[in-house]
């Protein structure tokens, strides 16, 4: 872009960059918003799910027919009520429903719908279903070690050469990069080479998965859904059953966080095919455990990284090899984790390889920067390891060795104008870096980084009679992002952010629009807004040119108001926004604008973060006393929510480097699908978490903005492990760092 | 599932009795209830004894205070007396769960429920309290550590229910504290508990002590090693590495999602060690 | 099952209603009685989405059994602004980006009122112990915090100048 010239990064903003009350707070706070299970209608049915209790399980068959007999049991799905398919719904829909195989500890086999839950729950007992238990691989290292049992029998790695004659788990195998770190590393000075492994992480969203879906006997179904992309529901319940996309009309509920992880379909599908098989509205909803045990967690990987350095502080090599599990499923983020790895870095010689392996655990899902957390933390560790080995301080070795514009970057494409040396800069002159460590801490620093994307979106705009404006969004609102919507449009317009009101508009109110995520929001339906904005201001300015008898080019639209453009161009008072609403019925009608566009151009995100975190030596207990989050969001639109995001993705980050993780038993069952024992971090667990918001422009923006919602989970991982060392000595090689590994490792350091 | 709220300890145990199949008892049912939503407890019956009268009281008894079996936590923390008498004890309950589950959770049904992680129960056990039992063959009293059978299991019989905690009163000199471990500051199931209550006398040695642990066997061990380890001493540094060495040596755990033998094993003696020093600082103010 | 007449007062409204013996309150509020805002996360008391104040003290009510309530108090978060004016809580909640989602709102924002009530003047320390047991995924509480603590604020300010 830029779409107009009077948008340049240069300009001063007026509303964009305040802090406004949200527009969906009062409902928020009085408990009025409706989320995913708040809904309900008439004459509806309760579905629920039976699910697998082996990780690995032929089918062998299942019989229902106790469970139909009970009273107000009204229907039950099993794979015979879904059609097979071979296109890119496959996977999706074997993980909706088990076809032959149950694949891992939660995987669905049926599902049942009934007048009541309890009525459900019975029923769920009563369905028969004959397994023959086959053994279970949870382990991205087991699953490609040769004798490993195979999930399926005809997955040949994809990606190698020669082609591979004998199945195995490993789905693909990916490479990046540029020159020969070879010859890299045999310049180097110092090399370090080091193995990490990250426990898989579950989003943790506080809603579960819920929906209502009414199928009518014509043909025509609605569903109400919390979800991250209404269209991508639409799209996979409507082919998944057979339907014209017109039939269907999904509305998005208010959603309860979602992270990446509401990004696919697990009920919704059942939920309609149920609604379709008993011609009532079914509602499902997901227990919390089997959130965890049946949606996407992200990867377990396994990652080594070596890096290469010369006496001056130069990287001269750099390579990683990833291997990341994601289910049963080819699809693992890897290819983001190797083309992430050592994206912060200006390297002439830069090599990556991931291995996408398939294990009995359930589908991976997107996870806020999908991938690139697990294969920073190696990077990060061994960036700092390097730093100390040459006596150099670890900031500044990243200074020395950081991106720029111009650099080629390790996935491919060559930068432009970029945030990492300026999050840097902030860095060094932070309150929190310029103060000492506190007695007893140490203290760790890391960067990260995301690509952030754009896509295919629509917005409405529409003029109301009295000057206020109703705009509509394709894009779901996870986070508060109808306030920033709203500020980008009374910015644009020139009229206050009172007189701007959002609504997510349901799947047959707008035209498709891909589904939040990528840090995409804010980016892309900010950039249709500021479009259909200058459509609509253009239109203003022809209703005040038809009124003042001049030529449309005659007039322009400044700070709220069409003038005259010039002297030449006559002597007319300025019409407002609200004055040409007013009279729009008798100068030409309503005044609408609108934008579908496929934004590009997304504008990569960096961030920095400190540490300062102690560690109890004799239980291996820790504490973060202080945690600053330095990351570059373009223009911050709404500078609250965009400290809301960097301190949200520091927690989850905190929280994966710390304590949660994915247990399984030796036959490969969840040990923890719940709160109790997946320990995402509470209040008291964290100290503030100061926030220094960088602001380089992308240009790819017309407002400058850059996605801000990913970034910032990355870099926790390296923080937090390097904070470790600086504390106590010990580099970790697992996330998470919980106490019994961190007591393990002091007794090992202990006995060296 | 029938739910009942009977007025008296007569009615409750008459209808525990006459149960034919699974029959409970509800106090705070922070445990129960999470149990029953799971379906690994389906009960037929359960018995509600919060409208009995006296479940929710404390009340002061032979120098010490009995405790109704419906008294939730937080109002445990809200009684003065009781928090000045046995600290630790006090501290325990109010370690189980949120705040929220302090409104509901009591220190009977964390006896009850028999979870060898139970935070309450090394803490009353070291503080030597007893439970009183009814049911159809009348009433007795039993020390805390002889209720629990193992992991889920009492020693109970049918009909039966316990209807209070007693805490004895506390000689002077005295000090109680209990510890656990978890990974995260709350919410958290104990990983190791440890809990030390001693009395010194006059010239600061220590002339009784009884230590229990928490989640390092299939039930909460009174470890009367370690308590030898302090008697006859002055609880010096030496006496308390004895006592946490005894404390390990006790320890029998397994590896599990919450943590590993080894390192049960460790912090089983760094808690009752830790522990024994604010117990003693206790009994010395 | 048999289901079990109960009488109770909501937000100070007497209520009247049916349920079952195994059914929580948590289940009764949302399904028979329309108040959605508390909200179900998790249904093990981890979460305190579902926090309601149940005579006088917090709970989840995820773990209260309805036929519990029979003459008792229950307070929701539909019961926390008086009419058109909101809680100074909710004021500050909104004021201070203290949700996203907004999903653990309703159960953080009883949760605090609870705590002002006891507590008029807490240190951060108090208020990040006493909500442990309300989990947000998506703010770090940092804000949620900020709120709490500039709603205490206020609320003593206010009593003060009474």
């Amino acid at each position: 872009m830029p779409l107009d010239e009077t948008l340049t990064n240069e300009r001063k903003f007026k509303v964009v960059g305040t802090r406004p009350n949200r527009p969906d707070g009062i409902d928020k706070v009085t408990g009025r918003a409706r989320y995913g299970a708040d809904m309900t209608m008439p004459g509806m049915l309760w579905g629920m799910i039976l699910r697998s209790p082996h990780a690995h399980a032929r089918i062998k068959g299942i019989d229902a027919s106790k469970a139909l007999a009970l009273s107000g049991v009204k229907a039950v799905v099993t794979a015979e009520d879904f059609e097979m398919r071979d296109d890119d719904l496959r996977d999706t829909l074997i993980n909706v429903m088990a076809r032959d195989k149950a694949l891992y500890d939660g995987h669905t086999v049926a599902a049942v719908a009934a007048t009541s839950k309890s009525i459900a729950k019975k029923a769920l007992k009563l369905i028969e279903v004959d397994y023959d238990v086959l053994p279970a691989v949870v382990d991205e290292n087991a699953a490609m070690a040769p004798d490993a049992p195979l999930l399926y029998d005809d997955m040949f790695t994809q990606g190698v050469d020669p082609a591979p004659t004998k199945p195995s788990n490993v789905a693909n195998v990916l490479e990046f990069g540029h020159g020969d770190v070879e010859a890299g590393f045999a310049k180097a000075d110092v090399v370090i080479e080091r193995t990490f492994k990250t426990g898989a992480t579950h989003q943790g969203y506080i809603e579960p998965h819920a929906c209502v879906a009414s199928y009518n006997p014509d043909g025509y179904a609605e569903m109400w859904v919390c979800t991250q992309g209404h269209f991508m529901i639409r799209d996979n319940c409507a082919r998944l059953l057979g339907m014209d996309l017109s039939r269907l009309r999904v509305t998005a509920s208010e959603i309860g966080g979602g992270f990446g992880g509401k990004t696919t379909v697990f009920i919704e599908p059942v939920a309609l095919a149920l609604s379709k098989k008993t011609g009532r509205p079914v509602k499902i909803v997901m227990s919390r455990d089997e959130v965890f045990r049946a949606t996407g967690p992200t990867s377990s990987s396994t990652n080594r990284v070596k890096i290469g350095a010369t006496k001056d502080g130069r990287i001269v090599a750099a390579e990683a090899e990833l291997r990341y599990q994601g289910g049963p499923f080819a699809g693992s983020p890897v290819e983001w984790g190797a083309m992430t790895a050592f994206a912060c870095y200006d390297l002439e010689n830069v090599k990556t390889v991931g291995y996408d392996v398939v294990c009995n655990r359930p589908k991976q899902a997107a996870y806020r920067a999908p991938g690139a957390p697990m294969i920073a933390f190696g990077v990060e560790s061994v960036m700092d390891d390097v730093a100390h080995e040459l006596g150099m301080d670890p900031v500044d070795f990243r200074i020395l060795n950081q991106a720029k514009e111009g650099t080629k970057s390790s996935y491919g494409p060559t930068y432009g104008p970029i945030g990492i040396a300026a999050c840097l800069d902030a860095l060094k002159h932070s309150d929190h870096y310029q103060s000492p460590v506190p007695e007893g801490c140490g203290r760790g620093t890391a960067v990260g980084f995301w690509f952030n994307f754009g896509g295919q979106t629509c917005v409405g705009l529409n003029v109301n009679e009295d000057g206020t404006v109703t705009i509509q969004l394709g894009t779901q609102d996870i986070g508060g992002s109808r306030a920033s919507m709203c500020l980008m449009t009374a910015e644009a317009l020139g009229i206050p952010y009172e007189d701007v009101r959002a609504v997510n508009a349901d799947t047959s109110a707008i035209g498709f629009t891909e589904t939040t995520e990528g840090s995409r929001t804010t980016f892309s339906s900010g950039m249709a807004l500021i479009k259909a904005a200058g459509e609509t201001t253009k239109k203003m300015c022809a209703r005040a040119a038809k009124v003042w008898g001049i030529p449309e080019e005659a007039v322009e639209w400044v700070d709220g108001a069409a003038r005259p453009a010039g002297d030449n161009a006559g002597k007319f008072d300025p019409m407002t926004f609200k004055e040409i609403a007013a009279i729009a019925h008798s100068t030409g009608g309503p005044i609408a604008g609108h934008s579908e566009i496929n934004a590009e151009n997304a504008g990569e995100g960096f961030a920095a973060h400190i540490c300062d975190l102690k560690v109890d030596p004799e239980t291996g207990f820790t504490e973060v006393v202080r945690y600053t989050v330095i990351q570059d969001a373009g223009k911050a639109v709404h500078p609250s929510y965009v400290e809301g995001q960097m301190q949200g993705a520091a927690a989850q980050g905190i929280g994966w480097a710390l304590n949660e993780e994915y247990i399984y038993s030796e036959d490969g069952r969840l040990q923890n699908p719940g709160f109790l024992d997946y320990r995402i971090p509470v209040c008291s667990d964290l100290p503030m978490l100061e926030t220094v918001i960088v602001e380089v422009p992308n240009p790819g923006h017309p407002f400058g903005v850059r996605g801000v919602g990913e970034t910032s989970i990355v870099p926790p991982l390296g923080a937090i492990g390097n904070a470790v060392r600086n504390a106590t000595g010990m580099r970790m090689l697992e996330t998470p760092m919980s106490p019994p590994r961190l007591v393990a490792a002091f007794r090992e350091a202990a006995k060296a | 599932m029938r739910y009942e709220s009977p007025g008296t300890v007569a009615d409750a145990v008459a209808m525990l009795a006459a149960e034919a199949g699974i029959a409970k008892v509800l106090a705070g049912g922070t445990d129960l209830l999470v149990q029953t939503r799971s379906g690994m407890v389906e009960p037929d019956l359960v018995v509600d004894l919060k409208r009995i009268p006296g479940m929710l009281d404390i009340q002061a008894e032979d120098g010490g205070f009995r405790i109704g079996a419906g008294v939730s936590c937080a109002a445990l923390g809200e009684h003065d007396e009781l928090k000045a008498m046995w600290p630790g004890v006090v501290e325990a309950a109010n370690l189980i769960g949120s705040t929220q589950v302090q409104g509901r959770a009591t220190m009977t049904g964390n006896l009850c429920n028999a979870s060898p992680a139970a935070d309450s129960v090394p803490a009353m056990i070291a503080a030597g309290a007893t439970v009183r039992i009814e049911g159809p063959n009348g009433d007795r009293d039993i020390a805390v550590e002889d209720l629990a059978a193992g992991p889920g299991k009492t020693t109970l019989e049918k009909g039966e229910m316990v209807t209070s905690v007693f805490l004895p009163g506390r000689p002077a000199n005295s000090g109680d504290a209990y510890l656990r471990f978890i990974p995260r500051t709350e919410m958290d199931i104990a990983v190791v508990g440890a809990a030390v209550s001693l009395t010194l006398d006059d010239a600061g040695a220590c002339t009784a002590a009884r230590v229990s642990l928490g989640a390092v066997a299939p039930r909460a061990l009174l470890v009367e090693d370690a308590a030898k380890a302090l008697i006859g001493t002055k609880v010096d540094d030496d006496a308390m590495e004895k006592l946490a060495a005894a404390c390990s040596a006790a320890a029998s755990p397994i590896d599990d999602k919450r943590g590993t033998v080894a390192f049960r094993v460790d912090v089983a003696g760094v808690l009752a060690r830790r522990a024994c020093g604010i117990a003693l600082s206790r009994a010395r103010s | 099952m048999s289901g079990k007449t109960v009488t109770t007062t909501i937000n100070g409204d007497a209520v009247e209603f049916v349920c079952g013996a195994d059914e929580t309150l948590l289940d009764t509020l949302r399904d028979r009685l329309g108040l959605t805002g508390s909200k179900e996360g998790c249904g093990t008391g981890d979460c305190g989405a579902c926090s309601v104040v149940l005579d006088g003290r917090l709970v989840c009510s995820c773990l209260v059994l309805a036929a519990e309530v029979e003459g008792r108090t229950v307070e929701t978060i539909e019961g926390m602004a008086s009419g058109e004016e909101l809680h100074p809580l909710q004021t500050k909640f909104i004021e201070h980006a203290a949700l996203q989602c907004g999903i653990c709102t309703p159960g953080f924002l009883v949760a605090a009122k609870s705590l002002l009530d006891r507590n008029p003047d807490p240190t951060e320390t108090e208020v990040r112990y006493w909500l442990a047991g309300n989990l947000c995924r998506c703010t770090g509480y940092d804000k949620i915090v900020r709120a709490v603590m500039d709603a205490a604020r206020e609320l003593r300010e206010a009593k003060n100048a009474a």
